[in-house]
């Protein structure tokens, strides 16, 4: 077992292997399961992760409370017309991290990774290098792997949940996770996954959690969308040979106190940030009947 | 956490759009149901907190009557629950309410049965689309619904444990967690008994038939 990033590391160049497998031989050992078992576990993961990054692209679809809704469509039409200033990857990696989020805000199915909150991170992330980098699904899973493992030090030493850490926790994290799978599927060595996850959780380090009346949906479907650019561009950063100045274990920590430093209205009970705008008031009213 | 594995990272695969308003609802729901059991006419969620505040646009109202349906966090219709329970003829209620000093996330959950009795179970969604149970009819408990959980009431008189895990330990099965209360001396206890193997029909008809057992009842994991 790891506690520490250090600890994956050293493991995997130990063993002279990926990340990934040091994740799932301690899934193995966790479970009780077989490898074939804990690998399709995952594939059915990767399933419902592609459906709920295309659902939205293809057609519309409206939140429960009526906030959000028809924005992937609109920025993956907008991506089909061919002027992105971004390029085709980015925004088609904003556009299905966008999907995920409406999915979510208006109950389909989805996979928390680590929270429902930031679902569209990850899937966006790897389901768009992976195209890119013409990679096969076994590879996808794999870098599923590496991206949990990252997500359990960072859950164990730190925080995931919003309502403790704000933003950064979810989104942060979710953005860690797939910054560092994006370069060990990329071929990156151990330590450049760690620089990565440690660009991408600095580079958001301090957001808050502010949900407009307290429903996963606005800001957080585009947080998702500028979430997995962080993830894209802090795993390009490590794979061009990038270090992070503070090793990825020291910069979790400091994330949890930033986290802990946080007002309690600005870590999830809508009552701070954009939610205590007039207008963020507004719509609370308006959605929640009051 | 001390064991946390790479599937609470990445999921549960869950219907939205939260993890703790509608996954941790929806087993909220399920768990409470397998403690009441089924032959229910009418539900009411006495809703607190965050629950109260939220239901309508997290789906907790939908999650937790998917739940008592019996449905998992990620069946796809667990957006229509509350026409299904129509269908069903099963009465649906939500109060907002104050239930004291409990987690944010809470719900007191009241079945009346077909046969005239209530069923009332107190449980909170703690995050991440976990739960923890904090009440069943009255009595104080504490379980997660993670493990296969043994619920057995008794009389308050020596020798029940002992009996209840000799038992358990005679069919293979290992405890992992155990707490015992009781209303006062003498009288009802309660034991609630978390193990590592699913328990059978047949493990709860032979604690049953021990002498001042008044119950058993066994749930098996809700994931």
């Amino acid at each position: 077992m790891y506690n520490t990033g250090l600890e994956l590391m050293e493991l995997a160049n130990s063993k002279k292997c990926k990340i990934y497998e040091i994740v799932i031989e301690n899934e193995v050992e966790l479970q009780g399961l077989s490898r074939e078992e804990i690998i399709l576990k995952m594939k059915k993961a990767l399933e419902v992760m592609k459906s709920s990054a295309q659902e939205a692209l293809d057609k519309e679809i409206k939140s429960v409370s009526g906030l959000i809704g028809g924005d992937a469509k609109r920025f993956e039409d907008y991506r089909k017309n061919g002027n992105t200033l971004c390029g085709d990857t980015v925004v088609k990696a904003m556009a299905r991290a966008l999907s995920c989020s409406e999915v979510n805000a208006a109950m389909g199915r989805i996979v928390a990774a680590p929270t429902a909150g930031s679902c569209g991170i990850l899937p966006a992330a790897l389901i768009t290098a992976g195209e890119k980098l013409n990679k096969t699904e076994d590879e996808i899973v794999n870098a599923l792997f590496t991206a949990s493992g990252i997500g359990q030090i960072i859950a164990k030493n730190a925080t995931v949940s919003g309502a403790e850490g704000g933003c950064q926790a979810e989104c942060g994290a979710a953005a860690a996770m797939a910054a560092a799978a994006i370069v060990e599927m990329a071929g990156g060595t151990p330590e450049m996954c760690l620089n990565a996850a440690s660009i991408a959780l600095k580079n958001i380090m301090g957001l808050v959690c502010d949900p407009i009346a307290g429903l996963v949906e606005a800001p957080c479907a585009k947080r998702n969308a500028s979430g997995v650019v962080n993830a894209l561009i802090s795993s390009e950063l490590a794979l061009a040979g990038i270090k992070s100045i503070i090793p990825f274990d020291e910069v979790v920590e400091a994330m949890y106190r930033v986290g802990k430093a946080l007002p309690e209205a600005l870590r999830e009970t809508a009552l701070g940030g954009i939610a205590a705008t007039p207008t963020g008031i507004k719509l609370r009213k308006q959605v929640l009947g009051e | 956490m001390s064991s946390l594995s790479s599937f609470d990272i990445i999921g549960p695969i869950m219907v939205g759009p939260s993890s703790s308003h509608t996954a941790g609802a929806a087993r909220l729901g399920k768990v409470a149901m397998s403690i009441a059991g089924g032959n229910f006419k009418k539900v009411i969620f006495y809703l607190h907190g965050s629950f109260a505040k939220t239901y309508r646009g997290h789906g907790t109202d939908r999650a937790l009557v998917a739940g008592v349906l019996g449905m998992e966090t990620y069946d796809d219709r667990l957006k229509y629950s509350l026409d299904i329970a129509k269908e069903k003829g099963i009465e649906i209620e939500f109060v907002e309410s104050d239930l004291g000093d409990v987690h944010p996330n809470t719900v007191k959950i009241v079945f009346y049965k077909e046969d005239g009795t209530k069923f009332e179970v107190v449980g909170s969604s703690i995050g991440g689309g976990n739960i923890i149970i904090t009440e069943i009819n009255g009595d104080k408990v504490e379980f997660t619904g993670d493990y296969p959980t043994l619920i057995v009431k008794q009389k308050d008189v020596k020798g029940m444990i002992s009996s209840v895990t000799a038992i358990l330990a005679s069919q293979n099965i290992n405890i992992a967690t155990m707490r015992v209360t009781r209303r006062a001396k003498g009288k009802e206890a309660l034991m609630i008994i978390e193990t590592d193997a699913e328990i059978s029909e047949y493990v709860l008809k032979v604690i049953e038939k021990v002498e001042n057992i008044i119950s058993a009842k066994a749930i098996n994991p809700v994931k």
